[in-house]
């Protein structure tokens, strides 16, 4: 489908807005479900239920002063946090949201994801080496060692999901898993070892607990941010939100079927008239961001019940058991396709 | 095509947009009253000693170095995954899958090297 490109810059908008809205509702969220984990209520003070507090907090930060250290470069100091939203935005452009519905469709957009996530890097690494302070520099370069490791299974996990579906494609990954009436053919079914690699690694890769090495509190006070105050400290934020949410996004698009309803076929062939309508691209929509509000529920959940890891524990499992782990599914899997072939 | 990517390029300017709104709001919003004493680099209360740009763990450039190695063999993998099915259905399946098996073979003994030397140690 060719759409002008005011078109595609007026959906690239309303993405962008709807992955900003979602942040601070995953903010509010995040909070929330902390409250009630740790039998606390939680924010319930601003509006009601607390529902204003996002709000309020990005007010805030706005209003505050923003403090650049004299010793520090100040051009590299605001480049990264705008590098990290860039990104976190950016990644946003290649989730297929429904048949038809994808902002960036290329041949080869695994590829992009995976070149997107490691740019991020840079906003790390750039903002502890910028800030020109120790736990700064010593939270960015830790930061960085532990995204490129875990970058490697991520790339082999998605070289696995490649390898079922023979191709680069995110949206013919997704059309790949409508196998049969039901949802057996997600690649969770055909890739268990891959989706379990990706999900790992995509809380490595947003730097979340039981992985935030880098803000480790009690050794580094606040790691590559230590230096940011005011709105640039709420952009590091922002990006941390957006980053796993959309990660959310990439789990159910590579692993569980992406925008395809459950009993798809099924449910078409009990309402002919719902094919290619847009009543079902409504519905995949509301599937994709339930399946993802799913998994963003998971990231918040495993934050509040897991403790970190120390950082040897963490360069160990990386290097010794998740790499070489995802090197052998990624071969399992071409050996069990070619013996399939054969026969 | 190359035309495939203006639309992520088009994402990512609107991104752009946003940051850069961000940087300007939180500018023209916020306070400004800047002193010796909130502009000093953060060390626990106390006066920074020297500055961060000294030497740290060559630890550190190990895994980059390692981490590039790899990258590269993923980087040269996925040709292979996007078209192995093309290789089975030319009935090419096991040579291939030869080949690859020595390629990573290779990476993995350098991979045990290291961890037997000790490289990935952080303690």
């Amino acid at each position: 489908m060719e759409l002008a490109w005011y078109w595609t810059a007026a959906v690239a908008f309303l993405i962008i807005n709807f992955l900003l809205v979602s942040a601070s509702v995953l903010v509010y969220a995040e909070r929330k479900v902390s409250g009630y984990i740790q039998a606390r209520p939680g924010p319930n003070r601003v509006g009601p239920f607390g529902f204003l507090q996002p709000f309020a907090d990005v007010l805030k930060l706005v209003l505050k002063e923003n403090i650049v250290p004299l010793t520090a470069n100040p051009f590299i100091h605001s480049l990264a946090p705008t590098l990290m939203v860039i990104i976190a935005m950016g990644a946003g452009g290649l989730i297929p949201f429904a048949r038809g519905v994808v902002i960036a469709d290329m041949e080869v957009s695994a590829l992009v994801l995976l070149a997107l996530t490691s740019i991020s890097v840079y906003g790390v690494t750039l903002a502890g080496w910028s800030s020109n302070s120790k736990y700064s520099l010593l939270g960015g370069l830790r930061s960085s060692a532990q995204m490129i490791s875990y970058e490697l299974s991520m790339g082999m996990a998605v070289l696995s999901v490649v390898l079922l579906t023979g191709s680069l494609n995110l949206v013919e990954m997704v059309e790949a898993q409508q196998v049969g009436w039901g949802f057996f053919g997600w690649n969770i079914f055909r890739n268990p070892i891959g989706a379990v690699l990706f999900i790992v690694t995509a809380f490595a890769e947003t730097n979340r607990t039981p992985f935030d090495l880098p803000e480790a509190e009690q050794e580094l006070v606040g790691g590559y941010h230590t230096e940011y105050s005011g709105m640039k400290f709420g952009m590091f934020f922002l990006a941390e939100y957006v980053n796993f949410f959309v990660a959310s996004f990439f789990i159910v698009t590579l692993f569980f079927g992406g925008y395809l309803l459950p009993f798809e076929p099924l449910i078409i062939s009990a309402f002919p008239g719902l094919a290619d309508s847009i009543l079902l691209t409504v519905l995949q929509i509301l599937t994709l961001v339930v399946k993802a509000g799913f998994f963003a529920f998971v990231f918040i959940w495993v934050r509040w019940t897991l403790p970190r890891f120390k950082y040897q524990q963490l360069m160990t499992l990386g290097w010794k058991y998740l790499l070489p782990i995802s090197i052998v599914n990624a071969m399992v899997i071409a050996i069990v396709l070619a013996v399939l072939n054969a026969f | 095509m190359l035309s495939d990517f203006l639309p992520l390029l088009l994402m990512l300017l609107i991104a752009t947009g946003l940051a850069m709104t961000l940087l300007k709001a939180a500018e023209l919003l916020g306070p400004r009253r800047p002193n010796r004493i909130k502009q000093k680099a953060y060390e626990s209360g106390m006066d920074p000693i020297g500055t961060a740009r000294e030497r740290y763990s060559v630890k550190f450039y190990l895994v980059a170095m390692i981490f590039i190695v790899f990258d590269v063999e993923v980087v040269f993998l996925y040709p292979w995954a996007a078209s192995f099915d093309e290789f089975m259905a030319a009935g090419q399946a096991l040579p291939v899958l030869g080949i690859v098996f020595f390629f990573i073979a290779i990476l993995a003994i350098g991979l045990l090297y290291d961890i037997k030397k000790g490289g990935l140690e952080f303690d």
